[in-house]
């Protein structure tokens, strides 16, 4: 039988990068976004001989911001894909697009690329909340490309927004989820501004990155743009959490929302530690308990897949995980989903009971009503969510 | 240079050079090393006679270090000059007085800008005691502010010594070196000394050697020594044979045959441990020993105690290891094992002073690699109890029950502070905030005064000298010497954290700055406690009543709500780091506290 595996593809370019942002993305002139689809390609086209035990049946296009290909550009990765990996008849096919950057064009050439579900990155419904993020589209920008979307026929689609960010109030907020839910998406990403080191962002809010992630924002005094304080972003998350669930809108990460049978499958790759290969600058794999990263430097990437046998053998590096590594991911990774980690499910993988190894652990937490263990599966409880750095970190052996 | 060894002890000067810290002692004792050609300057590390790495950093002396040089005088002939350099911190004024002793004559170095300091009078006052005869030297002068008539007519003034005539140099440029030199040769006395009589030789320092054994530092008073002879420490009465004898090459040891009355240099004997060979004690020969002791030996005692613990309790054993090894070189390091309830197991260590327990505290984490914690540094008590019994305290904890202590005294110094008259009022003030009895104030010249003060050696030990700095932007100078004990009010301060008290954070104060401190140390405590699950008080007690309280809140939220994709190592080092964060806290009943809180809480500074 064949293995299961997602396939992401990373697309580095961005129109302008986001004040915020610490992803691998930046500003690109077309020919450079050309060259580096053909290397892409090429990547592609020399690793799946390593792949042919598997079938993709998810695959993901993000960034950066994939809907600044051109329409020819997408037909010809996609077709890459088709050609070199078997994929699922009903894979989940998902591209990340910027409100501002989808044209009709774009979105027939998805179609017909096979892509079913489109995550669209709004982040705010407010226009000056996004003018403070830098992010390059308003509202009604957002709007029309949502439309299209919908008018092209897509029926599966994410909708990006968050939280706790410069100026924001729970009054604004709770518009901005008002206004997202009445559009009625399949899904829901509602995460948290994490100042990240390095960013303008970080640099104007002095980001006191603890990692606690409680930043000591009571000093910070900013007439309308400064961040809302420890409980006003706790305050935020329940109403996130609240106001989603009475729309229909299930948790089941702990920043993803989704209506029944609409959970993003390739995200869930990822924290139920599922078989991945990420092709593209600096994407990330995961594949027979190996983990690994593509390099990070443009030119060096170019350079190597400038031809289809750029790269002899596997572009893999790194340790095959050990055993405790392994326990401790499925663990720190698996309790980020609300269903949490199957007990039988760890006593199958590892050939004894999590109790050996975490007895203490979930215990402790247990018993502070952090973690709730009942029908064979141990979670994280709203309250362990909130605090859920503090618990997960236990569980690194 | 061995001829040089028999050379006619009028031809030897044994002296030091003395000044106020940055004045340019080290570097004038480079020039003098370097122009009298025993190192080229390729191999001159700046301030040969600094070699710790600490003491660089510092720009400071530590231990004291000797050097024989041998200059061609202007009279053609061949001196051998031997300068001892002495350490230049109120913390190991013993030390100075050794070396001073071991001396004829001093080079008294002043700054050409800033003139005399508390300092240079406290250690022309030292050299002058030890019947040194002190020229001084006036440096920096090519520096735009230097003003070298006024600091000559200071000095003639102030200390009443001859200045019409003193060499005007730059250390850090070389110029004027020569007449310092010569001056060394005219002003300074030969040593005087009976090479036959019987042995007496002053130790101003030693040091551990792992080959070696212990290397005696000393100046040969009477008589002389050779490999064989049978040599007795006086005070130590400790007894070893001589394996060598020997001078001091610039950061090398030379031997010779013999060392004779009026020298400078080493003696080994494979001596295991310093403690045998203290500072001041005089070396004799055992078959045939001298009459008496040379004068001024005192057992030097630690002023400041604190205890030290192993951040990670398993390094107990390295830290002992480490303490042990440091106590080779550093006969007044003190230390022994405690317990605390809230550090587990480390050791209550005694030191001179705040400088020197940093010093060692540095040592033990570069040298040795140890993460340590630190308490608050303390002096000592003495608490006399209704029994009758006198305790000396070195350990907060330790204090006995209330009921039980009829009275306590601390220790009290005596400080001079030199100021210029636009700060005397700010400091007068900060030496009132802090118990100070004022004694005297004299006008040097119009515009510096010369303030006395006893102060309690406690309210000094932490932050005075910054203080002091910082209200008088820089430019009051300070020393002080311990007068003696005096009763005072002193109470236990204890710190609660989550309603239990925990050990290691306790100190005594004295009962009128309780409160103050108290509210201090919460607010503090409240700034280095990091949130937990739970909210947490933390309060000050004296005698079991809560004189103030502050509140950790709980902490809301921690949560990585952030899309990361398939690349999960940020994820993973966040955890980690906080995991790491976990282990760096000790936990104290249910609360975890940083290791830094507990020294954080030291600096209680007074803006």
């Amino acid at each position: 039988m064949e293995k299961k595996l997602g396939i992401y593809m990373h697309i580095p370019f961005c129109a302008r990068k986001c004040l915020y942002c610490d992803f691998l993305s930046m500003p690109a002139p077309r020919p450079l976004q050309a060259a580096y689809v053909r290397a892409l390609r090429n990547e592609m086209e020399s690793q799946a001989s390593f792949y042919r035990g598997y079938r993709a049946e998810t695959v993901f296009l993000g960034g950066g911001t994939p809907s600044l290909l051109s329409a020819a550009e997408i037909r010809a990765l996609f077709s890459c894909l088709h050609d070199c990996y078997r994929i699922a008849g009903d894979a989940e096919i998902t591209m990340e697009m910027n409100p501002g950057t989808v044209t009709g064009e774009m979105l027939a050439a998805c179609q017909s690329a096979g892509v079913n579900r489109i995550s669209l990155g709004l982040q705010s419904a407010q226009d000056e909340e996004l003018r403070r993020l830098g992010r390059i589209h308003t509202w009604e920008m957002f709007l029309q490309s949502y439309r299209l979307c919908r008018a092209y026929g897509f029926d599966n689609i994410n909708i990006d927004l968050m939280s706790a960010l410069p100026g924001q109030t729970l009054a604004s907020w709770r518009d901005t989820l008002e206004k997202t839910t009445a559009l009625t998406p399949e899904h829901i990403s509602a995460y948290s501004l994490i100042l990240e080191e390095g960013t303008p962002f970080y640099e104007t809010y002095g980001g006191e990155s603890t990692p606690a992630g409680s930043y000591e924002r009571e000093n910070t005094e900013r007439a309308g743009d400064a961040l809302p304080d420890e409980d006003t972003e706790r305050d935020m998350d329940d109403l996130t959490k609240r106001f989603l669930a009475e729309r229909g809108y299930a948790r089941y990460e702990i920043s993803n929302y989704a209506r029944k049978g609409k959970k993003c499958r390739h995200n869930c790759i990822y924290w139920t530690r599922g078989e991945y290969v990420g092709f593209g600058l600096g994407a990330a794999s995961l594949v027979a308990e190996k983990r690994w990263s593509n390099k990070r430097e443009m030119q060096a990437y170019l350079h190597r897949w400038e031809n289809p046998d750029g790269g002899q053998g596997r572009e893999e590096s790194g340790q095959r995980l050990s055993r405790k590594e392994q326990m401790e991911e499925t663990m720190y990774l698996g309790l980020r989903m609300t269903q949490g980690v199957s007990l039988v499910d760890f006593r199958r993988t590892f050939g004894c009971e999590m109790e050996e190894i975490y007895g203490e652990v979930l215990k402790r937490y247990t018993a502070m009503g952090l973690l709730r263990c009942a029908d064979g599966r141990v979670s994280l409880t709203d309250r362990g969510i909130e605090v859920s750095n503090y618990v997960l970190a236990d569980f690194l052996l | 240079m061995t001829e040089m060894t028999y050379m006619d002890r009028s031809r030897i000067r044994n002296f030091c050079i003395i000044a106020h810290i940055d004045h340019g002692k080290s570097t004038l004792a480079d020039r003098i090393i370097e122009k009298t050609g025993l190192l080229t300057e390729r191999e001159m590390q700046a301030q040969v006679l600094d070699n710790m790495e600490l003491e660089r950093e510092r720009g400071i002396t530590i231990k004291s270090q000797a050097v024989r040089i041998v200059y061609r005088a202007r009279d053609d002939k061949e001196y051998i000059l031997n300068l001892i350099d002495t350490p230049g911190h109120v913390d190991f004024n013993y030390e100075v007085s050794r070396s001073l002793a071991a001396c004829d004559g001093a080079v008294l170095v002043v700054d050409a800008a800033q003139g005399i300091e508390a300092q240079t009078l406290a250690n022309v006052y030292l050299a002058l005691d030890h019947d040194l005869d002190v020229f001084p030297v006036i440096n920096k002068i090519d520096l735009p502010s230097a003003r070298p008539e006024w600091v000559k007519e200071e000095i003639e003034d102030v200390i009443g010594l001859e200045a019409q005539d003193a060499p005007l140099i730059s250390a850090k440029n070389g110029i004027g070196i020569e007449e310092v030199l010569e001056q060394i040769v005219t002003k300074i006395p030969a040593p005087q000394g009976d090479p036959q009589a019987p042995l007496s030789a002053l130790i101003f320092d030693s040091l551990y050697d792992s080959y070696k054994g212990v290397i005696i530092f000393c100046r040969i008073m009477d008589g002389t020594v050779r490999r064989g002879s049978n040599i007795l420490m006086m005070a130590t009465q400790a007894r070893a044979e001589v394996v060598e004898v020997g001078y001091f090459g610039a950061g090398q040891f030379i031997p010779c045959e013999e060392l004779s009355a009026g020298m400078v240099g080493y003696i080994t004997a494979s001596i295991k441990n310093v403690k045998d060979t203290m500072v001041g004690d005089t070396v004799t020969d055992a078959d045939g020993p001298c009459a008496q002791p040379l004068p001024g030996y005192k057992e030097v005692t630690p002023m400041v105690y604190c205890g030290m613990y192993p951040a990670d309790g398993a390094k107990y054993p390295d830290l002992r290891d480490a303490l042990e090894k440091l106590q080779l070189n550093d006969a007044s390091l003190r230390y022994e094992a405690e317990t605390s309830i809230a550090l587990g197991f480390g050791f209550r260590c005694g030191f001179l002073g705040l400088l020197h327990l940093e010093i060692i505290q540095e040592r033990l984490e570069r040298e040795y690699n140890l993460d340590l914690v630190t308490t608050a540094p303390s002096v000592i008590y003495k608490v006399y109890k209704t029994n009758g019994e006198v305790l000396e305290l070195t350990n907060p904890s330790n204090l006995p029950e209330p009921t039980e202590i009829d009275y306590m005294e601390e220790p009290i110094v005596s400080a001079e502070i030199m100021v210029t008259k636009d700060f005397v009022g700010s400091i007068m003030e900060l030496c009132q905030e802090r118990r100070g009895r004022y004694i005297s104030m004299e006008y040097m010249e119009e515009t510096r005064a010369l303030l006395k003060y006893e102060l309690p050696l406690n309210e000094i030990i932490y932050d005075f000298f910054d203080a002091l700095k910082s209200r008088s932007r820089g430019y009051a100078s300070f020393d002080y010497e311990l007068k003696g004990y005096e009763r005072s009010e002193m109470v236990k301060l204890d710190i609660l954290i989550n309603k239990e008290e925990v050990d290691a954070l306790s100190f005594i104060v004295h009962s009128a700055s309780a409160y103050e401190r108290g509210r201090k140390m919460c607010e503090k405590l409240k700034e280095e406690i990091p949130r937990h699950l739970f909210e947490i008080p933390i309060q000050a007690a004296v005698g079991g009543k809560i004189i103030a309280r502050e509140t950790v809140k709980a902490m809301r939220k921690d949560v990585l709500a952030k899309c990361y994709g398939g690349d999960i190592t940020r994820k993973k080092k966040l955890l980690e780091k906080q995991k790491e964060g976990k282990k760096r806290m000790r936990q104290i009943g249910s609360v975890e506290i940083p290791q830094k809180a507990f020294m954080s809480v030291l600096k209680l500074d007074d803006k």
